[in-house]
């Protein structure tokens, strides 16, 4: 699975969304699902689909799809 | 709302300013606020009206009314108060800006104390308490907040509020070489963890921190003290540093900690103030009524609150620990005050 497969597949499988919902708008709270129960049960997704660790910070501001891609690849070698 | 700068005080030290320093601009924050909920919110409009602007309100009006500053279909999130059965609940309106605000400062101000790695972590209470994720009660509040700080947060009590001893051993072995986060609430840490690893003969040989909060009404009524609970967390945890914080879920996130010392402490986004219940002036020395205040109230009134606790300043900018500001003691609820807090309104079902 490339990098990118993984990364989506956190987002449909915690928020129970379709790959069609996977856009640059999909923010935090955009969804029902993404609330900040939703968003820490994506990170330990993200952290287990990649084996890395985040910083508290990057959780913090970890705030749409996009957003988290860039901080994946700029923080923690997540090539996409 | 942009008229308070959060994200520069985010980019700050929360108790790098001296109290001379902080009141400069803390004053008018609240005052600016006080404008703001008083043009936003029509009751508190009123209340300031007839009571003069910045009037503290009485925890229990967020029982009785439903305060709010945004319309109603801007509401993102609705927390309660962890009354006990039968018991009004407080109700608080959040936006998505204000939510989003609180987790940042509490982060923010927590860092201060454990470091920005975040460790393995345990919560001492059950999972079954997440379980409505829209209506938040203050305790699942609590532990979501504090979870960005653990790795695969794990809880050690079961639906029926039971030890998990399998996984409490599992988590001992894993992690016993590095510092671990245990959070939870005051009583029930006493009554399900603590109790439980002494009747089940269990000593725990785990070091790092627990961070704890949620009320001493009902250890104060056991006579077991600050100093006690700490004891005995060391002895059967083995947990060596363990930090009480006071806070209510009229004003999440800008919560006072106690630093190693011992004592209570103010941030740059929040102040404690003590009132005498006679006068209802403020003063410097001796015990008196809570008055909390908070800037990050934005979406309900809730930046003055007068709260049922008794405290005092213990000193100003002088805490051997270096934290700048205000630092304060509590004594526990006045008499006469319903119970609140989130391990003291636990009962057994």
């Amino acid at each position: 699975m490339s990098n990118l497969e993984k990364y989506n597949e956190a987002f449909m499988e915690v928020f129970q969304i379709g790959e069609d919902q996977l856009t640059d708008d999909l923010k935090y709270q955009s969804i029902e699902t993404w609330d900040s129960v939703g968003h820490m049960m994506l990170m330990a997704a993200l952290e287990e689909a990649f084996d890395i660790m985040m910083e508290t910070d990057d959780i913090l501001v970890f705030e749409s799809y996009p957003k988290g891609k860039e901080i994946l690849s700029n923080n923690y070698d997540v090539e996409f | 709302m942009s008229i308070i700068d959060y994200e520069k005080l985010l980019s700050e030290n929360p108790f790098g300013l001296s109290q001379l320093n902080k009141e400069t601009f803390y004053q008018k924050s609240i005052d600016d606020l006080s404008l703001f909920h008083a043009n936003h919110c029509e009751k508190y409009g009123k209340l300031s009206k007839n009571l003069g602007p910045g009037v503290a309100l009485p925890v229990r009006l967020f029982k009785l009314y439903d305060l709010m500053s945004i319309p109603k279909e801007e509401v993102k999130k609705t927390m309660t108060s962890s009354g006990t059965t039968g018991q009004a609940v407080s109700k608080i309106y959040l936006d998505g800006e204000s939510a989003q605000r609180q987790t940042k400062v509490l982060t923010h101000i927590v860092q201060d104390f454990i470091g920005k790695d975040r460790r393995p972590m345990l919560i001492l209470d059950s999972s079954k308490v997440l379980k409505d994720r829209r209506m938040f009660s203050a305790r699942g509040a609590g532990i979501l907040g504090f979870s960005i700080f653990g790795r695969h947060p794990k809880y050690v009590l079961d639906e029926n509020m039971e030890l998990n001893v399998p996984l409490l051993e599992e988590f001992c072995e894993k992690y016993k070489d590095e510092p671990v986060l245990m959070f939870g609430f005051t009583f029930m840490i006493w009554q399900y963890f603590v109790q439980k690893l002494k009747e089940k003969g269990l000593k725990l040989n785990l070091k790092g921190t627990l961070i704890h909060g949620g009320g001493w009404k009902k250890l104060v009524s056991l006579n077991i003290s600050n100093d006690k609970f700490k004891e005995e967390i060391r002895e059967y945890s083995g947990i060596d540093t363990v930090l009480n914080y006071y806070g209510m879920v009229e004003q999440t996130g800008s919560i006072f900690m106690e630093c190693p010392c011992g004592r209570l402490h103010a941030s740059v986004f929040s102040e404690i103030d003590i009132i005498d219940p006679i006068t209802m002036e403020k003063k410097d020395t001796g015990k008196g009524l809570i008055q909390c205040t908070s800037i990050l109230p934005t979406s309900y009134p809730g930046h003055v609150l007068l709260t049922e606790d008794e405290g005092e300043i213990i000193g100003v900018d002088d805490c051997p620990c270096g934290r700048l500001g205000k630092t304060f003691k509590i004594y526990g609820r006045i008499k006469g005050a319903e119970i609140r807090g989130c391990s003291d309104t636990y009962e057994r079902r």
